[in-house]
């Protein structure tokens, strides 16, 4: 970024806030358990899911649970923050069309907003670790590291596709069939080692695998990953940032000729 | 001192950009090599110097290009060619009411508003009271913005944007709604800050008004300027024009 854009982007600070304000305003509005949702949720679905995976299919694996819900967090952020950032260019045309304001603003801010939330169902994570006698170590102090990983990558992917989406609204319908593809090629709910050589190749691409990983270690082992691990954590991360950033700025100088 | 200078800027719109919103178009063009389009000149070569403090009104056709230029100013759209350099900041008056959502209180609103505009939270406390009294909305701060009159909005959205003192107020038409009454007042609060130093620049039909308030005029039609210079001079050549035809 320019050092003009900076500038202004900096201006605009106070509008972010309101955007994240608004949308975790909206999310609960007028829900009688309003923000609560964001942990009963996951917790709802893990307990479905337990019940379904860990008793029908017989996974074998210790602290089903905790594993399930964790993968179920990080998975439902990335998919949640992308696929709001994805409307959130089209969903302002009519603000975009009147008043100045920087475009990456609004990707940026369904992205936090979700992120907030997502901190919310962290708690449920913790529910779940003390029912569960998982013992609380000093090392989830480490957890941030995996969210930073988590938060830049999803910001990544969502500059990408809310870009693309203004060009090719297809996107809007594919995104979702991708989102589920790529839900069942990351181990949210089966144990790595079932997956089949020939499919685990295919699992080692997905970048969302390793920041996963990294939480799962932290939280169910209550180990220190390795710096192999960070290293690719944070190659993966950045890398999505700058693609995300490169294509977003090519891309937003017409954005008006299309919304 | 020059507050707005525009230099021969020419802003093209594809027309037919409708003809590929998804993939299937998209290939389907691209392979007939039909990606051409018709391009649609909205403003040509158009140069302006603004001073500061003055006040310019942009008169002309319905789709001669003044909302276009307006929105090159406020750097909605990045001109084609051509440069624009603006000192100051601007209050864009486009719409009222752009930046609202009409599932949050007007409470609520004013600081989202006043965030779009680029004000920051502790500004706009500073000015709150100030914007309630001149939108009378003082009774209905904490209803939704979806249950407000049209003239409420509007009523909100002016105070708002012109609460805060800009370098550059910016004005498309949107005096219509609103009673007489809020009319006038917005006059008033209009003038007030042209005698502080505000520049103007005000796009409207009533030729009254137009003389009233600006003391420079340009005509723009089909995307050139045909005169600019003195406000009554430009407005009886528009007139002349429009009664010849």
């Amino acid at each position: 970024m320019s050092n003009k854009s900076l500038e202004s982007f900096y201006k605009y600070i106070p509008l972010l806030k309101e955007l994240v304000l608004r949308d975790l305003r909206i999310k609960y509005r007028r829900s009688f358990f309003g923000y609560l949702w964001s942990l009963m949720n996951p917790l709802m679905m893990m307990c479905i899911l337990t019940i379904v995976f860990s008793q029908v299919f017989r996974f074998d694996i210790p602290n089903y649970s905790l594993y399930l819900i964790i993968g179920q967090v990080v998975f439902n952020f990335v998919s949640e923050s992308t696929t709001s950032a994805m409307y959130s260019i089209v969903g302002n045309a009519a603000l975009l069309k009147k008043v100045y304001v920087p475009k990456l603003i609004f990707p940026l801010s369904r992205v936090l907003s979700s992120f907030v939330t997502m901190l919310f169902s962290m708690v449920a994570i913790f529910i779940v670790m003390l029912i569960t006698d998982v013992s609380i170590t000093k090392k989830l102090l480490l957890l941030p590291i995996p969210l930073c990983f988590l938060l830049v990558f999803s910001l990544g992917v969502s500059l990408i596709v809310s870009a693309i989406a203004v060009y090719f609204r297809d996107m809007f319908h594919l995104y979702s069939v991708f989102t589920t593809a790529w839900s069942f090629l990351t181990p949210i709910f089966y144990p790595i080692n079932i997956v089949p050589v020939e499919f685990k190749q295919m699992l080692l691409l997905n970048p969302l695998y390793y920041i996963l990983l990294y939480f799962r270690e932290i939280i169910l082992e209550g180990a220190i990953p390795g710096f192999e691990l960070t290293a690719l954590c944070i190659t993966i991360s950045v890398l999505s940032l700058i693609i995300g950033l490169i294509i977003f700025k090519k891309l937003q100088n017409n954005f008006l000729m299309y919304i | 001192m020059v507050c707005i200078s525009i230099k021969s800027v020419s802003m093209e719109f594809n027309l037919a950009e409708e003809q590929f919103s998804g993939i299937k178009d998209f290939l389907i063009l691209a392979t007939k090599g039909k990606l051409r389009f018709n391009k649609f000149h909205a403003l040509k070569n158009i140069s302006l110097n603004i001073q500061k403090g003055e006040s310019w009104a942009l008169i002309g056709e319905n789709g001669c290009g003044k909302s276009t230029l307006l929105k090159v100013i406020s750097g909605i759209y990045k001109p084609t060619s051509g440069s624009v350099i603006v000192k100051g900041s601007i209050a864009p008056l486009i719409e009222l009411g752009a930046g609202f959502d009409s599932e949050l209180t007007a409470r609520e609103n004013i600081y989202l508003n006043g965030a779009v505009l680029g004000y920051s939270k502790r500004l706009m406390d500073k000015y709150f009271n100030n914007i309630v009294e001149f939108a009378e909305i003082k009774d209905f701060l904490d209803v939704p913005i979806k249950n407000f009159s049209s003239g409420m909005v509007a009523r909100l959205g002016f105070s708002i944007a012109t609460a805060i003192k800009a370098d550059i107020i910016i004005i498309d038409e949107i005096l219509a709604v609103g009673d007489y009454a809020f009319q006038q007042k917005c006059y008033k609060r209009m003038e007030e800050m042209k005698r502080e130093g505000t520049t103007v620049i005000f796009v409207s039909h009533d030729e009254e008004q137009v003389k009233k308030m600006c003391s420079k005029a340009v005509w723009i039609a089909s995307g050139e300027i045909k005169a600019m210079g003195e406000s009554k001079k430009v407005c009886d050549l528009y007139r002349q024009y429009i009664e010849s035809k």
